[in-house]
């Protein structure tokens, strides 16, 4: 089975997060960043699919030159090799137009099995793996926990909402959208790491790959960001952390009647 | 362009709550554009519910009917909805952000040339769409530019179903071409998880836990809490994806949805898939180590502190307290 997987690299989660000074995203000098947890279950189930099945594991990532180390991890996790594309920054970009930079990179290497996780954990779209379905003409599946290869394609497991599953049966090939916790995640072995330096990374510029003509006008823009407004008026317990317990205890006894 | 589509889900012959929420959205689009508001049904025998929706002071409710929309595929609804948005030419076409609605949702925007705006918690002036980032900790402001429908689906909880009109619609009917051949997934009936064994959701008090905590070593600390509590142990996603606690302690979009008295949430950050499924909860307690978690926005009561600190004083303070 030929699988790509599509990943990107995110702010971690523990980044300090403040505004730019436009107000259009977020600071990035001195942000850590780290690949997305959807996408790395994505990876974890093609390495999976993979060792049962033979075949290929290529990642396809867009974003600036930075993600070059997201994609070092993939490999040293044991990806067989990578496509990247040098897109700058992807935020004159849509989910439309990201999709189509995937798409288009992907399309030449006819896989069998297109991966990616169900959503960023930045943008939170959610929509990548779905309009590279529609894009490539191929059929899809979201929130996916489990895949399994069958005589005429794959049977996979669907979350639904609240506890609820189900089965879908589809022909390959297509592209199905990782939910997190169907399997456990693997570490990159000192190996992993070495060998992951020779493999190759392609290099594709974004120019290259929109058809001519066919700028990348948004349909939508992300026109400026700014902190949530509470909903609650929280009252902080302030002091050492015996003095906040201590006031909790008051509170939970005297104002939230639980005790 | 004419007017604001609003497009209801059912699912076994009930529509869920979300949807009377996507058409307060759709009105109150229109009370900013002063356009009508439609309302579609997609499925195979849609009488019933049409009635139901019809209720609702729209100018005219769609079924949209075809006996290879019996159930959900992302093909099937696809090619319904496209067909009939090209007849309709709506300005806006308003979802419920479901499960559903994420899985056919953008590819039928893709198909038109068009983007959803997906998620979306409010809609300002202009309109201004807002959704959130960063896993909640930071808001964004979408704009939707050039020509065609704009996509939109709207976050539970975001919209009050309570303001939908009310008032008699007109009832009309809609028939797609589709074709057996052109649905290529085939999904089988929901099955639950394996049984539920914990009820969360009549859990009075309850102490659930998230990435802060770190390790599964960790775990007895807040069991020792709980206990001390009389409390029921739930988590954040992460924690039972790690399989440090069993899938039915799991509150979020994905896991039970819990309304106690007390909701005490440890190392939790607060992403809108935990937060839907908690912030009914009567009071909401935070302990954080960041103080710009988003956890706290919903909290009534707030700890910034290292957790391994708190829990065992809080574990110290409740004992003395019982004397």
């Amino acid at each position: 089975m030929k699988i790509i997987v599509a990943i990107k690299q995110v702010p971690d989660r523990d980044a300090q997060i403040r505004i730019d000074s436009a107000a259009k995203w977020i600071e990035e000098s001195n942000l850590q960043y780290a690949l997305n947890e959807s996408d790395a279950y994505a990876l974890e189930e093609a390495l999976q699919l993979k060792e049962k099945h033979g075949g290929e594991v290529i990642v396809v990532s867009a974003g600036p030159e930075r993600i070059g180390q997201t994609i070092r991890e993939a490999l040293a996790k044991g990806a067989d090799r990578a496509i990247q594309i040098d897109s700058g920054d992807l935020a004159d970009l849509d989910a439309l137009g990201v999709a189509r930079l995937l798409a288009a990179a992907m399309q030449p290497e006819n896989p069998d099995l297109i991966l990616t996780g169900l959503q960023s954990e930045d943008l939170g779209l959610g929509q990548t793996g779905v309009i590279v379905a529609e894009l490539l003409g191929l059929p899809h599946a979201t929130l996916i926990l489990h895949v399994e290869k069958t005589e005429t394609g794959l049977t996979v497991k669907r979350e639904l909402e609240e506890g609820w599953f189900q089965t879908i049966d589809l022909p390959t090939p297509a592209v199905l959208t990782i939910q997190s916790g169907g399997n456990k995640l693997r570490y990159a072995t000192l190996m992993g790491i070495k060998r992951a330096k020779t493999k190759e990374v392609r290099r594709l510029a974004a120019a290259e790959l929109f058809p001519p003509n066919h700028a990348a006008v948004p349909v939508v823009t992300l026109v400026q960001v700014t902190l949530p407004q509470k909903q609650k008026s929280t009252q902080i317990l302030s002091g050492s952390a015996k003095e906040a317990a201590a006031s909790l205890v008051e509170k939970l006894k005297f104002e939230v009647r639980v005790l | 362009m004419s007017g604001i589509l609003v497009v209801i889900e059912q699912r076994e012959g009930r529509i869920a709550r979300i949807s009377w929420e996507a058409v307060a959205a759709g009105q109150s689009l229109a009370s900013q554009f002063g356009l009508p508001v439609n309302a579609i049904l997609v499925g195979s025998d849609l009488e019933f519910l049409a009635a139901e929706v019809a209720a609702r002071g729209l100018a005219k409710v769609i079924r949209v009917e075809h006996p290879l929309l019996a159930y959900y595929t992302a093909d099937g609804f696809k090619l319904a909805l496209e067909q009939l948005i090209q007849t309709e030419q709506p300005a806006y076409v308003v979802f419920p952000h479901t499960y559903q609605v994420r899985d056919y949702a953008p590819a039928l925007a893709a198909r038109l040339g068009q983007v959803l705006i997906g998620d979306v918690v409010a809609i300002g002036e202009g309109p201004l769409f807002t959704r959130q980032l960063l896993q909640g900790r930071l808001n964004g402001n979408y704009r939707h530019a050039g020509n065609g429908p704009c996509f939109v689906s709207v976050q539970a909880g975001a919209f009050r179903a309570e303001t939908t009109q009310t008032g008699a619609s007109e009832v009309t009917g809609f028939t797609p071409t589709i074709d057996a051949a052109q649905i290529r997934t085939k999904p089988s009936e929901p099955f639950r998880g394996r049984s539920q064994t914990v009820d969360l959701g009549s859990a009075q008090l309850i102490v659930s836990i998230g990435r802060g905590i770190k390790d599964a070593e960790n775990i007895p600390i807040v069991q020792e809490l709980a206990k001390a509590l009389g409390a029921e142990l739930a988590a954040s996603r992460p924690i039972c994806d790690n399989g440090w606690l069993p899938m039915d302690r799991q509150v979020g979009s994905s896991g039970q949805t819990v309304s106690p008295k007390l909701y005490l949430a440890i190392g939790i950050s607060g992403a809108i898939q935990h937060l839907v499924g908690m912030k009914g909860s009567q009071c909401i307690v935070a302990i954080n180590k960041d103080p710009d978690a988003p956890i706290f926005e919903v909290a009534d009561y707030g700890i910034v502190g290292d957790l391994f600190e708190v829990v065992p004083a809080l574990i110290a303070a409740l004992e003395s307290q019982k004397g």
